[in-house]
């Protein structure tokens, strides 16, 4: 049974938090308060005893202190064939002097920007660690694309992350796109050492009318990394959002992905994969919200399961009332290596509406042994010829990263696991 | 080239071979006959070495080799081919990068070196024509929405990229029209020579009209219950199996 309690555990982190933000930040203390850290048998996190994880990994509750971080290593950390803009992090701050300007794109600290409405795409009130870094976090990053403007080359999101003292990091990130936007987002954490720490990120994404956004995210950290991630967006009018979600490792990752689409003619697609080995536990909570006619969404997950990770897929739509004439999709496939392995997947569809193309499945399954003894039976060694199924069966979402080196850098890195370990 | 004596396989704990003698030479094509159950398509399954089936006794030489003790990729590469009776669909991997690497697996294993991308492609097309396959259908994935047909011919145009000297095609007539019937035969023939030696297992007579075999053996029972030449095809087609079941039942009853 967890005994985190609210106030005890997390009070040095309330104690120390800054002081702007008043009014958000008391909303979201009350908030937590309200909540708590989600109990063993909380809905929301029934497969995920985050509670428990923290209370085995997590010393000492207050802020992990910015590390040094040099050029050298940020680049020796971006992948081959990198060609575009970085931000820096360290620890969830903002190192303006490792990082690129970025033309016509408007770069600053939230705490410069004391009117921003904080909290009101991803609410405190959804969930308890939205709560806890909106009313706790330091500081973090505030990206605003002009409208009309094509950021042509993407914008990468590189953070450093190590216990440093304190072993918790909040990123706090905000992202404004103008109408007739277009800009694409890599988000990346590089581990430095083995420690655990706990990193409660949330980012929020206001979109404007007709805008294309992109945000593919690596997951591939330290093996004692816990972390938690809200990531929220309003999809207004025409406009297009994609989100495609890579995990490779850590300890508990637990994502909360929601799009809301509130325009006519407006498109969300969640992809991901996860390919966990060892004792890797990544939970995926998406949420699609359709309030309005004619809007599409797109959902695939596919995970790939060794050892004794465990999958988590729990995938929600919502088709209100007025939204007649919804497309909706969702998919979440799973292929188990090991009998130790575990998956819980779960499509929750509320429809209201009573004109719309809604689908759903989620499969569990092994590796198509009859797929393999055709592939040897061509003279292709086993290894190589499982490596090759299962990559033909990820690849499917790696084609949705439309973004050319970082598709190929996922490719590498997938093939790479493939190829060793499975 | 190959000899199989006394094989006996079984699944989950069922005999379905019991006691195959076969002795199969460069150049001869033999057709393996018999009713549905009999056996057939476990011995060729036993051959290219699907797992699910357990040799229980007997054994299997091929060039010398104890071929049972090969994985199933490494029969392929001394030449082994099985033509399926069902090709797999295999979403994802392109018909032509699933080629390659088997292309290159095999060569290598042979002391070959490995085609370049040029080469490669440049025997790819001298092949197609052989099965007068498309090459639209081999960018797609492999099998993957291909009709019955196409599949069939498909496996065709990897026997003949790979070259095998054993090539054991496993029902590849079933569900074939007559032009698809003419094509896949053609190219069978075509890839025929004195190095090597074809095993047609069949339940019809039909297609070894296309192909026509030097030996013909009906397989009853797990068992090998007799041999003949081309002849023998044409009176199964005529008679049916009951005859021959009947002159096995009765033989076994005395």
């Amino acid at each position: 049974m967890s005994t985190l309690t609210k106030q005890d555990t997390f009070s040095s982190l309330f104690t120390a938090a800054p002081k702007n933000f008043e009014s958000v930040r008391k909303l979201a203390e009350e908030s937590f308060l309200a909540q708590d850290i989600p109990a063993p048998k909380a809905e929301e996190y029934k497969f995920t005893n985050i509670g428990k994880k923290l209370e085995q990994s997590i010393v000492n509750y207050s802020a992990a202190l910015p590390i040094e971080v040099t050029i050298d290593q940020v680049k020796s950390a971006l992948f081959e064939g990198f060609e575009g803009n970085v931000l820096v992090f360290s620890n969830g701050k903002f190192l303006p002097e490792l990082s690129s300007s970025i033309e016509s794109v408007e770069i600053s600290l939230i705490s410069a920007k004391p009117e921003l409405a904080l909290g009101t795409i991803a609410k405190p009130g959804k969930d308890a660690f939205t709560a806890l870094n909106q009313a706790t976090f330091e500081d973090g990053i505030f990206i605003s694309v002009p409208k009309k403007t094509q950021i042509e080359k993407p914008i990468l999101l590189l953070s450093f992350n190590q216990a440093n003292q304190g072993q918790v990091i909040q990123p706090r990130v905000w992202i404004e796109a103008g109408d007739f936007s277009e800009v694409t987002f890599l988000d990346q954490s590089i581990s430095l050492g083995e420690s655990s720490y706990f990193l409660n990120k949330v980012v929020e994404v206001k979109g404007g009318i007709n805008t294309q956004i992109r945000y593919y995210r690596l997951q591939n950290e330290g093996k004692n990394v816990i972390e938690v991630s809200n990531f929220e967006t309003d999809i207004q009018q025409d406009a297009r959002f994609t989100s495609v979600n890579i995990s490779l490792s850590g300890d508990l990752v637990r994502n909360n992905l929601t799009l809301n689409l509130l325009g006519s003619n407006s498109e969300g697609n969640m992809y991901g994969i996860y390919l966990l080995n060892g004792k890797t536990h990544v939970d995926n909570h998406t949420n699609v919200d359709h309030t309005i006619p004619h809007a599409e969404s797109n959902e695939l997950y596919k995970g790939i399961l060794a050892d004794q990770s465990r999958g988590v897929f729990n995938g929600k739509i919502f088709v209100r009332q007025d939204a007649q004439k919804t497309n909706a999709f969702q998919q979440n496939n799973n292929i188990l290596l090991s009998e130790e392995a575990i998956v819980n997947t779960k499509p929750q569809l509320e429809i209201w509406a009573d004109d719309v193309k809604c689908s759903h499945g989620c499969t569990v399954g092994q590796l198509d042994e009859e797929a393999l003894f055709y592939l040897q039976a061509r003279g292709i060694d086993k290894v190589q010829a499982k490596g090759l199924l299962l990559y033909a069966f990820a690849g499917e979402v790696l084609e949705k990263i439309e973004e050319e080196s970082f598709h190929n850098y996922c490719v590498s890195l997938i093939q790479e696991r493939l190829g060793s370990k499975f | 080239m190959l000899s199989i004596k006394n094989l006996h396989a079984s699944i989950d704990g069922t005999p379905i071979l019991r006691g195959i003698n076969l002795e199969v030479k460069a150049g001869e094509v033999h057709a393996i006959m018999g009713p549905n159950g009999s056996g057939k398509s476990t011995l060729a399954s036993v051959l290219a070495g699907r797992e699910e089936y357990e040799v229980t006794d007997g054994e299997v030489t091929f060039k010398g080799k104890n071929l049972l003790d090969l994985a199933p990729e490494d029969r392929a590469r001394e030449g082994v081919f099985l033509a399926f009776q069902y090709p797999v669909e295999i979403p994802g991997v392109s018909s032509t990068n699933f080629l390659r690497t088997a292309v290159n697996q095999v060569r290598e294993y042979r002391g070959q070196e490995p085609l370049d991308a040029v080469k490669f492609l440049t025997l790819m097309k001298e092949k197609m024509k052989l099965v007068e396959i498309d090459q639209k259908l081999l960018s797609r994935s492999l099998n993957e929405g291909f009709s019955g047909g196409e599949k069939k011919r498909n496996e065709i145009f990897q026997m003949a990229m790979l070259e095998p000297s054993l090539s054991i095609l496993d029902e590849t007539d079933s569900g074939l029209d007559i032009d698809a019937l003419r094509i896949v035969s053609n190219g069978v023939n075509q890839l025929k020579s004195d190095q090597n030696a074809t095993i047609v297992v069949t339940h019809y007579q039909r297609l070894l009209d296309y192909i026509v075999p030097d030996y013909v053996h009906v397989l009853y029972k797990g068992r090998i219950v007799k041999s003949g030449t081309k002849e023998l095809a044409l009176e199964l087609e005529e008679k049916g199996y009951d005859w021959i079941k009947e002159e096995v039942d009765s033989a076994a009853t005395v």
